[in-house]
């Protein structure tokens, strides 16, 4: 019980530090507090867990404290990153690329031909809010169980939300720059590419973003329903059935790892390739 | 009169100019589908017309391995007949998935001696049944982590220390792919006793919460300096602020983000439904996988994509009234 105690002291202690690192609204400002203030919510986070679950001899089969998680985490890094191997670089980031070259070579065709976009769009934007993961068993019934059918859902679910983003994005130029084009004598390619497609990339990026969470998910759930001995999806479903509840928390930590890595890598890139969009300048 | 003839005409013109594109398209995909259905089974139609003793190009099926499917329906143009209506295909052809759809909601429920008909209480084996179980989940889900996501929103934006601290992790964890933990968190709770609706509806909630939270501490945040200088000088409160200002302002953020916080729902349901068979739409299409229905697997996500449809409407309808309520422009 004094373990409880303690994770309760520890939570208001911090909570007091937060709150007065950020009365202050010059402070709060600081580049470091700024930094400080999550890390220290997380970490009370990771503390209270430990505490209470420590106090209260939760089982290990409900929850493990976060020192056990990453004891297991470290210990078993090998398989781990064959896990990560199979799903997130095989699995979502293949589907990825396959479905966002896919969605941009539809979206500029739809660009083109206005019949087309009034036939398609209506429908891709439909799809995009359909529970597409629903898919995974027909696709792993047709693609096997390799990492195949994994960047088979993966295509289908970052798709629609891609094709959305592009088309929204080629259309986002004003009269005025088309009509500049125009004077320079540029002709469609010209403009598509020197004018179009740029003005299109930060809506291209904002999909990337939603898209790269969609490709984690969608190449994790797939493995539930069939998967070789490795991959993240087959982890937690497997270690699951072990009631291994440290491994599963690990597994998952590899996920959120890669997530957090992927959306961080893409905020990177957009950030030095649409420096001049007005959301980008400070 | 001359006003309801322009009406009536500018929707004539809507219909012929939204309408038509979009059934061409979906015609298309129709088509698309009938026609990928050949090569799709091509396989096991073969293997079952040599069964009859129809003769079939490669003659042997370890021969017919080595050749493309598509290769193999113009090899055996005289024997796709049966494609459109063979039973336990690889893809089933549309009007199969619809006979599937209508046998187990209507047939199943009317006819059959499990259905509501029967015994006063609907069918354990109609789609109905597992929409109603994935419907109510999804809908309590949705609730609880809509509202707590808005209550959240409103602490983050009165309080500078809980913006500061929760605001990262929770745009962190939009990129952590959240449903994975669904399973776990579904053997967790059963471990623990709690059992039936709540598993699923905790983490359609959680799935529902974030969009709501980070959509709603945006909208809360449009009022600009000088209207919150306007209320200053009415004297008003925090209080008053957040109700007469904020929160008003605050109603188109609010709905964008509930829009893909129900999608966001369904699909965390439907996954939370997979580990433990105990009915809905996600156990459907689990139970269909194992046994090599593909019928059932469409059905049930006909059945899906037909109730995130309907749920996206339904929030978009309560939109447009709450918008026109506000008197917006709708």
């Amino acid at each position: 019980m004094t373990l409880v105690w303690s994770a309760l002291a520890f939570w208001a202690a911090a909570w007091a530090v937060n709150a007065w690192l950020t009365r202050d609204a010059g402070r709060a400002r600081h580049p470091v507090v700024r930094l400080a203030v999550p890390v220290i919510f997380g970490a009370t986070i990771l503390v209270v867990w430990e505490l209470v679950v420590r106090g209260l001899q939760v089982p290990r089969v409900i929850l493990p404290p976060p020192s056990m998680i990453w004891a297991t985490f470290t210990t078993s890094l090998p398989m781990l990153w064959r896990d990560f191997v199979q799903t997130i670089v095989m699995g979502a980031m293949s589907g990825l690329a396959m479905g966002t070259l896919a969605a941009l070579a539809v979206g500029i065709l739809v660009d083109r031909y206005d019949g087309l976009r009034r036939g398609l769009m209506p429908v891709a934007s439909f799809m995009a809010a359909l529970p597409i993961v629903g898919t995974a068993p027909i696709l792993v019934m047709w693609f096997g169980f390799g990492w195949q059918s994994k960047a088979a859902v993966v295509v289908l679910m970052v798709f629609f939300p891609m094709l959305v983003n592009v088309v929204a994005g080629l259309a986002d130029t004003t009269a005025m720059q088309r009509d500049l084009m125009r004077t320079y004598g540029a002709g469609y390619w010209a403009t598509l590419v020197k004018l179009r497609l740029p003005a299109a990339l930060p809506f291209i990026f904002n999909g990337l973003k939603i898209a790269s969470t969609l490709a984690m998910i969608g190449a994790i759930v797939a493995e539930f329903f069939g998967s070789p001995t490795q991959g993240i999806g087959f982890r937690i479903s497997a270690s699951n059935g072990q009631l291994a509840m440290d491994m599963v928390w690990s597994a998952i930590l590899v996920g959120a790892l890669a997530g957090t890595l992927v959306y961080g890598a893409i905020a990177m890139i957009e950030k030095r390739v649409t420096f001049w969009h007005p959301s980008q300048r400070g | 009169m001359r006003v309801f003839e322009d009406q009536g005409h500018r929707r004539g013109t809507v219909v012929k100019g939204r309408l038509l594109p979009v059934l061409a398209v979906v015609a298309a995909l129709f088509a698309l589908w009938y026609v990928a259905v050949v090569p799709m089974n091509i396989r096991e139609v073969l293997s079952s017309a040599e069964r009859e003793g129809a003769v079939v190009t490669p003659s042997s099926a370890v021969e017919r391995q080595q050749v493309g499917r598509i290769a193999l329906v113009f090899m055996n143009l005289e024997h796709i007949g049966p494609s459109w209506s063979s039973d336990r295909s690889r893809l089933p052809s549309p009007h199969q998935v619809a006979r599937e759809i209508w046998a187990s909601t209507w047939d199943e429920e009317v006819n059959s001696r499990r259905g509501i008909v029967q015994t006063g209480s609907l069918s354990n084996r109609s789609l109905i049944h597992h929409g109603i179980i994935t419907l109510s989940a999804t809908v309590v889900g949705f609730l609880i982590g809509a509202g707590l996501g808005v209550l959240l929103a409103i602490g983050i934006v009165h309080n500078r220390a809980m913006d500061m601290s929760v605001m990262p992790w929770a745009i962190v964890s939009q990129t952590i792919p959240i449903v994975a933990i669904a399973p776990m968190i579904i053997v967790v709770l059963n471990a623990a006793g709690v059992q039936g609706l709540l598993p699923k509806a905790i983490i359609s909630a959680y799935l529902s919460f974030f969009p709501v939270v980070v959509g709603m501490v945006k909208g809360l945040r449009t009022p600009d300096a000088m209207q919150l200088d306007q209320m200053k000088t009415w004297s008003a409160g925090q209080g008053a602020v957040l109700w007469k200002l904020r929160l008003p302002a605050s109603v188109p953020y609010l709905f964008a983000s509930l829009k893909i916080a129900i999608a966001a729902s369904l699909v965390g349901t439907i996954v939370g439904e997979l580990p433990v068979q105990r009915g809905g739409l996600g156990a459907r299409m689990l139970a269909g996988s194992y046994y090599g229905n593909t019928e059932q697997i469409w059905a049930a996500l006909f059945a899906a994509a037909l109730m995130a449809a309907v749920l996206i409407w339904a929030v978009g309808w309560i939109e447009r009234r709450t918008m026109r309520a506000m008197g917006g422009q709708p």
